[in-house]
């Protein structure tokens, strides 16, 4: 049965990369049980492939650097705002200048981690990572393509970064597809309007999709690849449809995809309109689902994105 | 002596011809570190023409020693040494900054001999702590050297880089702490005073050795120590001089990044000669 929850995808794919691969490593600064990376060094035969920092972000990125620098291909893993937030110098400096293969998981990422409030929820990851010159960005929809991208992230040099959420949910994409960076698959055709989905939010773009269903033709676009982005691609998709284009992501709506998707479509006469969290930090909630509310990041905010889009 | 006379005589020559070939490439009217290239120039010396296993024609050598410069703004120090040794010719030392030229500001990867990309300071310890738990997972023999400023040694990172290279028992590695005594703006001791800095590296559980570092003796006997010394780390507090060999440089913080004028040119060079 595959795994619904996208940070236990990514310790499963590590556990079997790290099996077939003797230089993957992978280093965690002492959230080795939330990131899963733990199942790594919990695995008969992988302990010495598991590199515990101890609570140093900073310390953790660089010294990856370094480990890639001599052939081995270091994943790193923490909460998403520590991962790219409190290491974010160190990314610049140590890792991207020089295009070094390191990968970076920012964990937890969105308000995934809805309990621990804004200190532990990442709206902002997306922005900051995307803009660092050399870095490649990637938000799989669910954990099916989690595994895909990691594998992918795995076999292909250069710095990455994943994002990854903390709770379970249903897969939307198939089990084993190919990631291939650049590309937004079309997970459902549609004529009026064309949603971008990143993330979580993919899932309630395609069920918006399915509430509208009679009454606006929607078109679901998974983004996972946030960088690179195929602009091409975007404006084409942007185009196939009459009334325009709908964002939707865990993370502000300044610099996130709606950002990326705008700076595509930047020579286009395409209206457009953003679902993310509105120049904010969260909060904390007994439940994902409340924060996720609360922050305007539901399937009826996208409704209302998509009709407001429509009624232009 | 444990070093023949030859030895020492001649890597303190190279120290010279490094702090000339930087004096060089900084030229006239234009900012350069002064400094804090003088001030690690003897340790560079020892490390690039004895002490480092090193390939010029075969930069990526698998079984060469790593050299990483964290305090990366004295980067012409560290391509005037890999000029000398033959990984670059010596004239292209005079079109450093030159626009799309290979030598850079600071330490960029891609530059023949460069291991690591350095300039923003505090991160060159933990990218060599890296390499050398990579080297010891492959059980590979090579060794990784890290020039740290003494300055440097403000910035957080080089202590969790500290505290982590000897909970790994990384004997492979060497930190090097060129301590002149003075920042960027003046000196440590009333800026952000780093004292004592040889029992905090003890602290942290590292094999410490305080030496001159402008003594060649004291510094192939150190380096040669570090290399036998097993199961920890070894950090290399070497006092030096900031501006060495240069009179009117010497211990003046003013001369960390500044503009020579000709004359001041002219009577370096005469100095160093």
């Amino acid at each position: 049965m595959a795994e619904t929850n996208q940070r236990t995808a990514y310790g499963q794919t590590l556990v079997e990369l790290c099996q077939e691969n003797k230089d993957i490593v992978v280093l965690d600064a002492d959230l080795g049980a939330s990131t899963m990376g733990k199942m790594v060094e919990t695995t008969p035969g992988l302990e010495d492939r598991h590199i515990e920092m101890g609570i140093a972000e900073a310390n953790m990125i660089s010294t990856a650097g370094g480990l890639a620098r001599v052939g081995k291909i270091p994943f790193c893993s923490s909460f998403a705002v520590f991962a790219g937030g409190r290491a974010f110098d160190q990314i610049r400096q140590s890792i991207a200048i020089g295009k070094l293969n390191v990968k970076i998981c920012g964990s937890s990422a969105g308000c995934s981690d809805f309990g621990d409030g804004a200190t532990h929820q990442s709206v902002d990851d997306i922005a900051y990572m995307r803009v660092i010159p050399n870095m490649q960005v990637f938000v799989p929809a669910d954990a099916n393509e989690t595994v895909s991208v990691v594998k992918y992230m795995a076999s292909h040099k250069g710095p990455m970064y994943l994002r990854v959420n903390r709770n379970p949910y249903e897969n939307v994409t198939p089990e084993g597809a190919e990631f291939k960076p650049g590309v937004s698959a079309v997970l459902k055709e549609g004529g009026d309007v064309a949603v971008f989905a990143c993330g979580i939010m993919v899932t309630k773009a395609l069920e918006a999709a399915k509430k509208l269903e009679g009454k606006i033709s929607v078109k679901v676009v998974n983004v996972s690849s946030i960088k690179p982005l195929n602009a091409e691609k975007v404006a084409e998709i942007a185009k196939s449809v009459k009334k325009g284009v709908v964002t939707a992501e865990e993370h502000s709506i300044i610099g996130g995809l709606g950002g990326a998707i705008a700076e595509a479509l930047r020579l286009e006469r395409v209206p457009m309109e953003f679902v993310g969290v509105n120049d904010r930090f969260g909060e904390s909630a007994h439940n994902y689902d409340d924060i996720l509310n609360h922050l305007g990041l539901t399937t009826d905010h996208i409704v209302e994105a998509v009709e407001k889009i429509n009624s232009l | 002596m444990a070093y023949s006379e030859e030895l020492i005589k001649s890597l303190k020559e190279k120290g010279q011809l490094l702090r000339r070939d930087c004096i060089k490439c900084i030229g006239v009217g234009v900012a350069g570190h002064v400094g804090g290239s003088c001030s690690s120039a003897d340790l560079v010396a020892a490390l690039y023409f004895h002490k480092m296993k090193l390939d010029p024609k075969n930069p990526e050598w698998e079984g060469r020693d790593y050299f990483l410069l964290s305090k990366g703004h004295v980067a012409i120090l560290q391509y005037s040494a890999l000029a000398e040794k033959g990984f670059f010719p010596v004239d292209d030392l005079l079109h450093c900054k030159d626009i799309g030229f290979y030598l850079q500001g600071h330490p960029h990867l891609g530059t023949p001999g460069i291991e690591a990309g350095t300039g923003s300071l505090g991160q060159g310890l933990s990218l060599g702590s890296g390499m050398a738990i990579g080297l010891k997972l492959d059980n590979k023999p090579n060794r990784v050297y890290v020039l740290v400023g003494d300055g440097e040694t403000d910035e957080g990172q080089i202590w969790e880089a500290a505290m982590s290279s000897s909970a790994k028992n990384l004997d492979n590695l060497c930190a090097i702490i060129d301590c002149n005594g003075l920042q960027a703006t003046g000196r440590i001791a009333d800026r952000l005073p780093n004292e004592p800095i040889a029992d905090k590296w003890k602290a942290f559980g590292w094999n410490v050795i305080e030496i001159d570092g402008h003594n060649m003796e004291e510094i192939l006997t150190a380096l040669d120590a570090a290399e036998n010394f097993k199961g920890k780390p070894t950090a290399i507090i070497a006092h030096t001089i900031k501006g060495k060999g240069i009179s009117f440089a010497e211990n003046q913080a003013g001369y960390h990044n500044r503009a020579l004028t000709k004359e001041e040119y002219d009577k370096a060079l005469e100095e160093l000669a």
